[in-house]
């Protein structure tokens, strides 16, 4: 009976009570506003195959892999692929949500690591000046994608397509004239320098904590007391920060209102006065910004820089972006679901060495996964919007 | 200047060329405040040129157009939106996967917060919208609902709320019943009345004369890209406005031929 009384917060539960009528108003409540049911809500999430997916691939894994692959340090190698991809995938998200796609993410990554090694390299640059011609180069090359694509109004499909082939071969192209006849630049990561904005585009973050971890005995370490992961990779950090930014701005901001609308039904977010161009072109500098951020983050842990970097991420991050629940028509889907959709890819793609399964299976894993992702997307749709 | 007797549109003469094609050679029209005119006319009479005209999306290449009685040049919707004259399209300005409150706020959402951190403020967005909804008699179970699961004639009033709400004194319905089946039509039919009572001017474009002659106080008729005249409910009936529209003598032989059911 107590617990009845407790949970009697309900109009129709006060009046069956009178005793507690008086003592406190019923709160105020819509009467038009029917109690949409949990399911319903859940139903509503664009990344709920992904969260779906990545626990059944969590479970397929929890039975057949080695059990180190869910240590600390396997968690880690799992993640750090998915945040190279995942960084994409979450701009490639946004943009498939603006209604567009860019192919040519993936020969950007290997662009820009020609730039960012250049300009520290050949043109002696700082850091900062390096970092930042990098970003500036990407963001003008996908202002171009954008322009090129809003004034001739070709499907963005087949501008960036060719964007794939140029960027590659300038790629290759410029690797020979820096290196003089090289497809790969060396000698990166001692010409960039030592300071605070390298830790933040390379090693890893929170070293210290770590220490401490396995001074306590609370995470594993070597027998010299080091411990066996000593921080979390930077490019984790940037996975996960910028996915927190991009869901808020996505759901929570008149940009990400701006996106769903051009992605939705450009005309009609015109007539609204949505600034369509604007917004998209600022979605193609933006894929364009998170190649070079990938580009960057790699370049300065490998140290050097080689013309097939990147090779098929722009079909990988796509993949990610639709199993995270975006629609190939635009207007609907989610950062975070793309935040999932890559780690399941980090997972499978490192987690088939742990089991006995030969690691080739991830291809077929692949496009499977793409499939069921895309028809589970549009059964989603149909339900979410009554379309008949 | 500017009295309750003063026309909210006023456009004389305008004419619109496209090239070499005339698309209007000459109309003229008045929109008074708590009025609805009816524009009729048959395909290619010009209808869709006009109200583009007036909805800022082409220029006049000749003719004067008033608003409130002082005279206007747009050169965008944008333009007309902010003068207090806004066009609901036929194919609606509405977006089916995103929900009641985000289509409604569309474009002019409420923020909160500062410099770049400004977010939208859906506490009173979705507050808004429920409310702008039972206004107009939508029941609209849940704000986020998407609007794709709304029929088409509450779409219609969807894309009419926000207009009203965001402070339009001119409406201009572009055809908003031809997709409708008849309860959605007087659903629409009765929510242009109460916006009529509001004291806003609506142009209704219609080529169904029933939907006309239902809400419209007066109706003019375009043939051909010019005024064929305007008529007050009390000067027409019904058939002689039909009449005029389909221009004349082919249609009512042919009703004839059918027993009078065109």
């Amino acid at each position: 009976m107590v617990d009845m009384r407790a949970g009697a917060t309900g109009p129709g539960a006060v009046a069956s009570e009178p005793s507690a009528g008086p003592a406190k108003a019923p709160p105020v409540q819509d009467e038009r506003l029917r109690e949409v049911s949990l399911l319903t809500r859940i139903m509503r999430r664009p990344e709920l195959g992904a969260v779906a997916g990545l626990v059944l691939v969590t479970i397929f894994f929890f039975l057949t892999a080695d059990r180190t692959m869910f240590s600390l340090a396997g968690v880690m190698t799992i993640l750090a692929p998915a945040a190279q991809l995942g960084i994409l995938a979450i701009a490639a998200a946004l943009l498939m949500i603006g209604g567009e796609f860019d192919l040519s993410i993936g020969s950007m990554v290997a662009f820009a690591g020609l730039i960012f090694g250049a300009a520290i390299v050949a043109w002696q640059l700082p850091l900062p000046v390096a970092i930042l011609a990098t970003f500036v180069v990407a963001a003008a090359a996908g202002a171009v994608n954008g322009q090129i694509t809003i004034r001739t109004k070709l499907p963005s499909f087949i501008v960036t397509l060719a964007g794939l082939f140029m960027l590659r071969g300038m790629t290759l192209v410029g690797l020979k004239w820096v290196t003089g006849g090289s497809t790969q630049l060396r000698g990166i990561g001692d010409a960039a320098g030592e300071g605070v904005l390298r830790s933040l585009f390379s090693g890893h973050a929170f070293q210290g904590l770590f220490s401490w971890l396995a001074a306590n005995n609370l995470i594993d370490k070597f027998d010299n007391g080091m411990p066996k992961v000593s921080g979390v990779p930077v490019s984790i950090l940037w996975f996960i920060v910028l996915a927190g930014i991009a869901t808020w701005v996505l759901l929570r901001t008149r940009i990400g209102n701006w996106i769903f609308a051009a992605g939705g039904d450009a005309n009609a977010a015109r007539n609204s006065g949505v600034p369509v161009n604007r917004v998209k072109t600022g979605l193609f500098m933006l894929t364009a910004c998170a190649a070079a951020l990938v580009a960057i983050l790699t370049v300065l842990d490998a140290g050097s820089t080689d013309a097939r970097r990147g090779v098929q991420k722009e079909f990988e991050a796509i993949i990610a972006a639709v199993i995270g629940g975006c629609l190939l028509t635009g207007g609907y889907g989610s950062a975070i679901g793309a935040f999932f959709g890559a780690i399941i890819f980090g997972m499978v793609s490192i987690g088939l060495t742990y089991t006995r399964f030969d690691s080739d299976w991830f291809q077929v894993f692949l496009g499977a996964m793409l499939l069921l992702a895309v028809l589970f997307n549009n059964f989603i749709r149909k339900k979410v919007t009554g379309e008949r | 200047m500017t009295t309750a007797a003063t026309p909210l549109i006023e456009a004389r003469d305008i004419v619109k060329h496209f090239g070499s094609v005339i698309a209007l050679s000459g109309v003229s029209l008045t929109v008074n405040r708590g009025e609805v005119m009816c524009l009729l006319g048959d395909n290619g009479a010009g209808k869709s040129t006009l109200i583009k005209t007036l909805s800022g999306v082409h220029k006049p290449t000749t003719g004067e157009y008033r608003v409130e009685g002082r005279s206007v040049e747009f050169s965008s919707p944008r333009d007309a939106l902010d003068a207090g004259i806004a066009t609901v399209f036929q194919d609606l300005a509405m977006i089916p996967l995103m929900s009641v409150t985000r289509n409604f706020f569309m474009g002019r959402e409420p923020t909160r917060g500062f410099g770049p951190f400004k977010w939208i403020d859906f506490d009173h967005a979705h507050a808004v919208t429920r409310e702008e909804m039972h206004k107009i008699g939508i029941d609209i179970r849940d704000p986020h609902q998407a609007v794709g699961t709304l029929s088409g004639g509450e779409r219609q009033c969807v894309a009419i709320a926000r207009a009203v709400y965001f402070g339009a004194k001119v409406l201009i319905l572009d055809e908003p019943t031809s997709a409708l089946g008849v309860a959605q039509t007087s659903m629409v039919l009765k929510y242009i009345h109460q916006v009529r009572q509001k004291g806003l001017g609506v142009i209704f474009i219609t080529h169904n004369v029933r939907h006309a002659y239902a809400v419209g106080d007066r109706f003019t008729v375009l043939n051909r890209g010019k005024t064929l005249g305007t008529y007050t409910k009390s000067d027409i009936h019904i058939d002689e406005l039909q009449n005029l529209m389909a221009g004349g003598k082919e249609l009512q032989q042919l009703s004839a031929e059918l027993g009078g059911t065109v």
